[in-house]
């Protein structure tokens, strides 16, 4: 077949069936945008960030040999796993994470001068900020799940039958399955987040401070505005509260019971209300190298 | 103007930076054939292709390519294919993925898109090297495998920034037959080139530029035509100059017939060229003068360049 046949072949399948036209270039950009972000050297810092509780507990593991490991030692380390996922994950490393790595989705491109490339070819600019969204998600969740998974493990594991124990006859399966849940919602949630940040502002570091510090104290405000907050629907998904006073405190006050199911909703929703809004603003964005 | 299906449309197109002007109520339609941007650094010639492909947007006026806009980007990127200015390319890529990758975000699978990768690449001389990483290519290798890029899927209009720059005079030629062979097929291709004795050759119209503002376009020896300050210059090469030299100096609207150095030729100037040519027939009916050679002097892209722009069409 000629090269123009095929040009011609190529172009009609995709005119009759442009939802499948969609999805397979949204793969193609989450495999590109995978590749791309996922297994490189610059990237080491994130891994860091995901996997510095674990190197934690592992040498808590190692070097607390001696410590006693009955049921009052696990419930204390049940405490601490969840002191890690609420204050360090949900807080710190993911927020910072998925600020490094959505944010430079399209103004990496920018600063690397690639991205008229993606605006040279038949796809849709929804199309480019859903495939891009997916890519970042994907990284994110990953590495943080695999981190969480890790922590989890080692915590429970040098209990030996007790830990056990706890995990599969006890609560432990349950906690750990919020724990997923959580941190994959942080990485959407913040994800969003950052994405829209980097279509709206040049330097998306300032805003990414001031929104670290509305989460922070989104729980002093109005339920109504605690909404626009993403730890508003995570705090109310984490299966152990944390029995914390004084100024840190703020970061453990549950205001107003919501349902765990309202909560993943609450949260999904958000995150696609700021997905299209990034749909809106990518339609004004222009190849300016010069003026980044 | 009406936007049509086989036309390139710019109607009233400005584009301002804050308050630097990109491009100034730019308005002219163009028919299939090979199209030249000439101008000045700064000129506008990258702000008008970047306009065309919709990475900048108008800040007022309408482009229309074929019938299309960039707001319509599954049809629009289809029809055409843009190779930038912009020396710069993802990191880690290879030549063959670097074509490849777009081809599949066209919708094409695997194995058409490996088809037309390496059509383009042994259109663009760089099957050779497809495999090594573009970070390791030369100048002219980057500007061809971009090249590739923008040809693979066989674009109906071919939009290319300073598409010769960095190429060897081998490479260079087999450039300008490619993109003669694709406006032979009937397509657009767009240049914007310095090197204006290549684009005279193979231009069929020419868009002049400076500061913004489209100061001529159309067919060269039109516009030159048009550019009435400067007499137009005509070589003839002759046995009895001197006989034509006199003849032609009786006509009012010669300005100059300056004698060549071997004496076997008339360099003259002239407001008419019409007139000109036909006191030449004339003399040559009439047995006093045997012609070797005519030809206009100054009805290239250069010397129009000079005329209206002010400047030798040094690099732009």
């Amino acid at each position: 077949m000629s090269a123009q046949s095929l040009v011609a072949l190529g172009q009609k399948w995709s005119r009759e069936q442009p939802w499948r036209l969609y999805g397979s270039q949204v793969s193609v950009l989450v495999r590109n945008e995978v590749r791309r972000n996922l297994l490189t050297r610059r990237r080491i810092w994130i891994y860091l960030l995901a996997f510095l509780p674990v190197l934690m507990i592992l040498a808590h593991v190692i070097f607390d040999r001696n410590e006693g490991a009955g049921p009052a030692q696990l419930e204390n380390d049940t405490q601490v796993l969840a002191g890690i996922v609420q204050l360090y994950y949900l807080r710190l490393g993911i927020f910072f994470a998925c600020m490094a790595i959505f944010t430079w989705l399209f103004r990496g491109e920018m600063v690397e001068r690639t991205l008229h490339y993606q605006f040279l070819v038949p796809v849709r600019r929804e199309v480019l900020v859903v495939g891009k969204f997916f890519a970042g998600a994907i990284i994110a969740i990953a590495l943080f799940e695999m981190a969480v998974l890790a922590c989890f493990y080692l915590m429970y594991s040098r209990f030996g039958s007790a830990g056990k124990s706890y995990v599969f006859d006890g609560p432990g399966v349950g906690q750990l399955g919020s724990y997923l849940l959580v941190t994959a919602l942080a990485c959407l949630g913040y994800g969003a987040v950052f994405l829209a940040f980097s279509l709206l502002f040049k330097n998306p570091i300032i805003p990414g401070v001031v929104i670290m510090g509305w989460e922070a104290v989104a729980p002093i405000f109005p339920p109504w505005a605690q909404r626009l907050s993403v730890t508003f629907y995570l705090k109310h998904l984490c299966p152990v509260s944390l029995p914390i006073r004084g100024p840190l405190a703020i970061f453990t006050i549950v205001a107003g019971p919501v349902s765990p199911f309202v909560a993943v909703l609450g949260l999904l929703f958000l995150t696609i209300a700021i997905l299209a809004l990034s749909c809106f603003l990518i339609h004004r964005m222009e190849i300016t190298y010069t003026a980044e | 103007m009406t936007p049509s299906a086989g036309q390139i449309v710019f109607e009233n197109v400005s584009k301002f930076y804050g308050e630097v002007l990109g491009v100034n109520k730019v308005s002219f339609s163009l028919e299939p054939g090979i199209t030249s941007l000439v101008g000045p650094n700064g000129s506008g010639k990258t702000t008008l292709m970047n306009l065309l492909t919709g990475l900048i947007k108008p800040s007022q006026g309408a482009i229309y390519v074929l019938g299309l806009t960039p707001q319509q980007p599954i049809e629009f990127f289809r029809q055409v294919g843009y190779c930038t200015q912009f020396d710069s390319f993802p990191p880690g890529t290879n030549g063959y993925d670097f074509i490849y990758w777009p081809l599949r975000l066209h919708g094409f699978g695997g194995d058409q898109s490996a088809k037309l990768t390496n059509e383009a690449l042994e259109r663009a001389g760089m099957a050779q090297v497809a495999q090594r990483k573009v970070a390791g290519y030369s100048k002219g290798m980057r500007q061809r495998i971009r090249l590739a890029q923008a040809i693979a899927h066989h674009p109906s209009v071919l939009i290319l920034d300073e598409p010769l720059n960095g190429l060897d005079p081998m490479a260079r030629a087999e450039s300008i037959a490619l993109f003669e062979a694709i406006a032979k097929q009937g397509m657009h291709v767009i240049i914007s080139s310095h090197i204006l004795e290549e684009v005279d050759r193979i231009s069929d119209r020419v868009v002049w530029m400076s500061s913004g503002y489209v100061v001529a376009e159309g067919q060269i020896r039109e516009v030159r035509k048009e550019v009435r300050d400067h007499p137009m210059q005509i070589l003839v090469r002759c046995s009895n100059a001197a006989r034509l030299a006199a003849a032609a100096f009786e006509l009012d609207h010669v300005v100059e017939a300056k004698i060549l150095n071997d004496g076997h030729g008339v360099l003259v100037r002239t407001r008419d060229a019409e007139q000109f040519y036909l006191l030449l027939n004339k003399i040559v009916s009439g047995g006093l003068v045997e012609v070797d050679a005519v030809a206009p002097a100054d009805d290239d892209v250069n010397s129009i360049y000079q005329y209206l722009i002010g400047s030798d069409g040094g690099p732009t």
